[in-house]
């Protein structure tokens, strides 16, 4: 069986995090540390240990907002944003979901709306996510100020030849 | 010269001013835009949040319908110029996913064609001395700083842009429209964009600290050529440290003389036009 370290390494496919000598430069540089459960570089540490659970029920993976910053300073050239996406798609797929449960939903009624467009929408995409989160009010004023400003329209053009972009989604499994 | 044009969802709703600057500047410096034939979204933070395939698969139908065209791609928007380098990198390294891909999205993909933003070729293709030829209206006592943000810049092997820690190509096309470019070190720091509307919270501490460096530089505006990170900078910062910000395809009109730039800052949260009109520039 291979330990949650392997199949994160596999899912990489790139320089495997053994490489990485924790000298924190990562953790340093992320804009996103302050908010963390978790800093970047005890996520490797804790992978190396094999604390799969804890890594995947983290608000860490979902709190990386993908800036790519740790990849490009790592004098080791760790992938530790490709990483954070493997590690969000291995929650997703194991059924652990999302700690950052919002973040997730954003990202379904983002998809969602490209699947019903082939386009995002953005006041449909909105609604979406409002309903999906429960978050109703928060925005509304900057929404409705935007509407008048002629920046929402329920009409932008859509994609014509949908079909094609609903089968990206079906073939790659993308509900 | 002749490219053509993938606007990308954002420019389409909440970018208009973006996609209307582009294309008066683009009209005025003589680059023919060529709109990419029925596009569709790049799946941009949440296609490869979740689902690796996908995250490829949705550029990769852009990339193959603009090269139908067989011109360069311009993409002003960062996150879609972004994805779409970021498939095109994927899919030249790794030949089973190559025709994987092809396969979900029914084309073949050849890789003939290159990926631009606006930016880099306004700076290398019309270049800075034709740039300053056209100038009409030098932007006297504006002073921006200039703001790339991440998805223009990282990771630097695949997006071949500027400078990653320290671009100036915004810099200098500052300097040639006469505004003083402001130096500073927040130039390619996180905004939090992917998360502006799931936690809010977060992101508007990352904004205010963004907007309050922009102060201490100097600044009186921010400049971007990223769609996520205008709304989130001119949205979501705390309203003591608030400055009005611009794409940078507004300035380049506005200082070349164009129609449109009031049009445009009328779209803004943070309203420009005050500070343009105590500087006699609208």
């Amino acid at each position: 069986m291979q330990t949650f370290l392997e199949q994160v390494n596999e899912k990489i496919d790139g320089v495997p995090l053994q490489r990485c000598y924790h000298c924190r430069k990562c953790t340093a540089g992320c804009p996103l540390t302050f908010a963390m459960e978790y800093n970047i570089n005890k996520v490797i540490k804790m992978i190396q240990m094999g604390r799969k659970n804890e890594v995947l029920n983290s608000s860490t993976i979902w709190l990386c907002a993908s800036c790519e910053t740790c990849i490009t300073r790592c004098p080791n050239e760790v992938d530790i944003a490709r990483m954070m996406d493997v590690l969000r798609q291995m929650a997703i797929e194991t059924g652990v979901g999302a700690k950052e449960k919002n973040i997730l939903k954003f990202h379904e009624s983002f998809l969602s709306n490209i699947k019903m467009f082939g386009r995002i929408n953005e006041p449909t995409m909105m609604v979406q996510y409002k309903l999906k989160s429960g978050d109703l009010f928060s925005d509304m004023g900057m929404g409705i100020d935007m509407f008048l400003k002629g920046k929402l329209s329920l009409s932008s053009p859509k994609t014509k030849d949908l079909k094609s972009v609903k089968k990206i989604f079906e073939k790659t499994k993308q509900a | 010269m002749k490219v053509s044009y993938y606007p990308g969802c954002s420019l389409h709703g909440t970018a208009k001013e973006y996609d209307q600057s582009v294309r008066a500047v683009s009209r005025a410096l003589g680059i023919e835009l060529k709109e990419v034939d029925d596009w569709s979204c790049c799946g941009a933070t949440s296609a490869h949040s979740t689902n690796f395939k996908l995250s490829i698969a949705l550029p990769a139908r852009n990339l193959v319908a603009a090269e139908k065209d067989a011109l360069d791609v311009m993409v002003p928007c960062a996150a879609c110029f972004n994805r779409f380098k970021t498939a095109e990198h994927h899919l030249k390294a790794d030949k089973q996913l190559k025709g994987e891909v092809e396969e979900i999205i029914g084309g073949k993909y050849h890789g003939g064609i290159a990926i631009r933003n606006p930016l880099d070729i306004i700076f290398k293709n019309i270049g800075l001395d034709a740039l300053q030829e056209r100038i009409k209206k030098p932007l006297k006592g504006l002073k921006p700083v200039s703001y790339y943000g991440c998805l223009l810049l990282r990771p630097p092997e695949i997006c071949e842009f500027d400078d990653y820690e320290n671009p100036v190509i915004m810099d200098k096309i500052m300097g040639v429209l006469g505004a003083d470019a402001r130096l500073w070190s927040y130039k390619t720091d996180c905004c939090g964009g992917s998360l502006t509307i799931s936690r809010t919270d977060i992101v508007a501490k990352m904004v205010s600290k963004i907007m309050a460096m922009a102060r201490e530089a100097g600044a009186n505006c921010v400049v971007t050529a990223c769609p996520v990170c205008m709304a989130n900078l001119d949205m979501r910062a705390s309203d003591n440290v608030r400055l009005p910000v611009f794409y940078f395809t507004e300035l380049i009109a506005l200082a070349l003389g164009l129609q449109g730039p009031e049009t445009w800052f009328k779209l803004h949260n943070v309203d420009p036009r005050p500070l343009m009109k105590s500087l006699a520039l609208i």
